[in-house]
């Protein structure tokens, strides 16, 4: 366990080297915030039947869209990507530690220390200045969190299973990309998995996606609770270990065809 | 004129085979950038499923909309993508070389990378944009299709201007700001829906500083023969577009304050 604290702990470090960064993108992302929430605005003051979400839920659904977008696992990690290229994957065989837990860790850090430097500069101002709602109670508060972990598990084994394609496209722009995009898009980060037509919400709900984002969300607006809420969490936890054991599987087969060339 | 013309063909000629002897990478992406925008389209698409009507437009007005935009859009990613990769020429020193040069260093830059994987983006959006003219019945008479000329030609402008407007701003700060995605990016996603259902700060934002919805709201109204809640005239809908000219030049001439500002990193 010990060294996979470590490296969680070096690479929270140099994800904290940018800060600057972070704080434009928050800018940035407030902004694109903004007109999301006008647009779902003129849309809920047009239509006709009673969508399942109300809109002052969906207004703090897409600001903690926001707060929480670096979770989503947006890209390819670059280091790795590098390494493929360049041979210096070999380095990292010969660690004393196992492969998968390594980049796990690496994930973990990707996925976690951006959201929580983006997510507490941005949750104020949309809060006080454009009608983020508070969670629906204390126990929504308790599930949130729950979830909100739950959700940071799952996003890590999907961006390290990402990773490991990486072992199989060069460029690693291909495979990599697309899932990151439908993980994006099925997740509910463009609009809320409620709102999608009636006849995907069982697909989404079996898909993994939604555990990155919607979960979560659903969990802190009080949407889901009780066995609901449970069953939520078991759907994020099932759906880890299942990418966790795929990821291993790909991996294992990857290093077994991994031809590192000298040099 | 036709010198530089020329000059921008041989560019363009380079890129094409230079981009083409990976051609399996170069269909991947131009897959991917199609994927991304058409994820995008499904968006709106979704949120009309849901909600029936935006405003007062249907999803074909508004894809008709989606289209223009994206297709000036794309055009201007494909043909100034060089501006992109700007803060890295002068981080690297390689501006050097493009001042010794005899021709408009902005001609160079823009010609330094041609992203023929915007094609990808570019035919979804036709796509878009002829599937909503069908579904609407648009007979194209030579006035829309003039308009819708002027509105893309203005559009490529405008967003080629941006895009040197961000790239300019590295002479003085060797970091590429993301904010400036704001005007980019949060432009086209913020064009796409009828300027009407914003607030008045940001229509004001998009129509007088940066005249975004002069070359896609207000020309889409004159194609699709509508009249508009904010009260502009047709002659204004079908001329407005011309902002965009005046825009890039505008942005052209900071463009050259900057040239004259730059130092050398001496790498």
């Amino acid at each position: 366990m010990k060294p996979y604290l470590a490296v969680l702990n070096a690479r929270a470090r140099v994800l904290l080297q940018y800060r600057t960064a972070a704080m434009a993108g928050v800018a940035t992302q407030i902004f694109w915030g903004w007109i999301r929430v006008s647009v779902f605005t003129a849309f809920y003051a047009s239509g006709s039947a009673a969508p399942p979400l109300s809109l002052a839920d969906t207004v703090t659904y897409l600001w903690l869209t926001q707060a929480l977008l670096v979770l989503l696992p947006m890209r390819v990690d670059g280091e790795v990507q590098a390494m493929v290229r360049d041979g210096t994957v070999a380095y990292e065989l010969v660690r004393p530690a196992d492969l998968y837990w390594y980049w796990f860790t690496r994930q973990l850090a990707a996925r976690s220390v951006p959201t929580m430097l983006r997510a507490s500069t941005l949750v104020l101002p949309a809060m006080l200045l454009f009608d983020m709602g508070l969670p629906a109670g204390l126990a929504a508060a308790g599930w949130f969190l729950l979830g909100l972990a739950g959700a940071l598990l799952l996003s890590s084994a999907f961006s390290t299973l990402m990773a490991i394609t990486l072992l199989w496209t060069v460029s690693g722009e291909g495979i990599a990309r697309l899932m990151a995009l439908v993980g994006q898009f099925l997740s509910g980060s463009y609009i809320p998995v409620l709102l999608f037509p009636a006849w995907s919400q069982a697909a989404l709900a079996a898909l993994p996606f939604r555990g990155i984002m919607d979960t979560p969300f659903r969990l802190y607006l009080g949407n889901l609770s009780g066995m609901a809420a449970a069953g939520a969490l078991l759907h994020q936890v099932l759906w880890t270990l299942a990418l966790i054991a795929a990821g291993r599987a790909l991996l294992s087969r990857g290093l077994s065809r991994l031809v590192v060339q000298g040099g | 004129m036709r010198d530089t013309l020329h000059l921008y063909g041989s560019y363009l000629a380079a890129s094409l085979r230079s981009q083409l002897q990976y051609r399996a990478s170069f269909l991947m992406m131009t897959a991917a950038v199609g994927a991304t925008s058409f994820l995008e389209f499904a968006t709106v698409w979704a949120l009309f499923e849901r909600f029936g009507r935006l405003a007062d437009w249907s999803l074909p007005e508004a894809a008709v909309l989606y289209g223009l935009v994206n297709v000036a859009f794309a055009l201007s990613e494909a043909l100034a993508r060089g501006f992109d990769d700007f803060p890295s020429m002068v981080r690297s020193g390689s501006f050097d070389r493009v001042l010794l040069r005899p021709r408009s260093t902005a001609l160079q830059v823009a010609g330094s990378r041609i992203q023929l994987m915007r094609i990808g983006r570019l035919l979804q959006a036709l796509l878009v944009l002829a599937w909503g003219a069908h579904a609407l019945q648009i007979r194209w008479t030579l006035e829309q299709v003039g308009i819708a000329c002027l509105a893309i030609g203005g559009g490529v402008a405008l967003f080629s201007g941006l895009l040197v407007l961000q790239a300019t701003f590295s002479f003085w700060s060797t970091e590429s700001l993301e904010v400036f995605n704001i005007a980019t990016y949060g432009g086209v996603e913020t064009t796409q829906y009828p300027l009407s259902v914003y607030r008045r700060e940001l229509r004001t934002f998009f129509t007088w500083f940066v005249p975004l919805a002069t070359v896609t709201y207000f020309p889409t109204l004159a194609i699709l023969n509508r009249s508009d809640p904010l009260g502009s005239t047709r002659a204004f809908q079908t001329w407005c577009p011309l902002l965009g000219w005046l825009f890039l030049a505008i942005c052209l001439q900071i463009w050259e304050i900057g040239v004259r500002h730059y130092r050398s990193t001496g790498s």
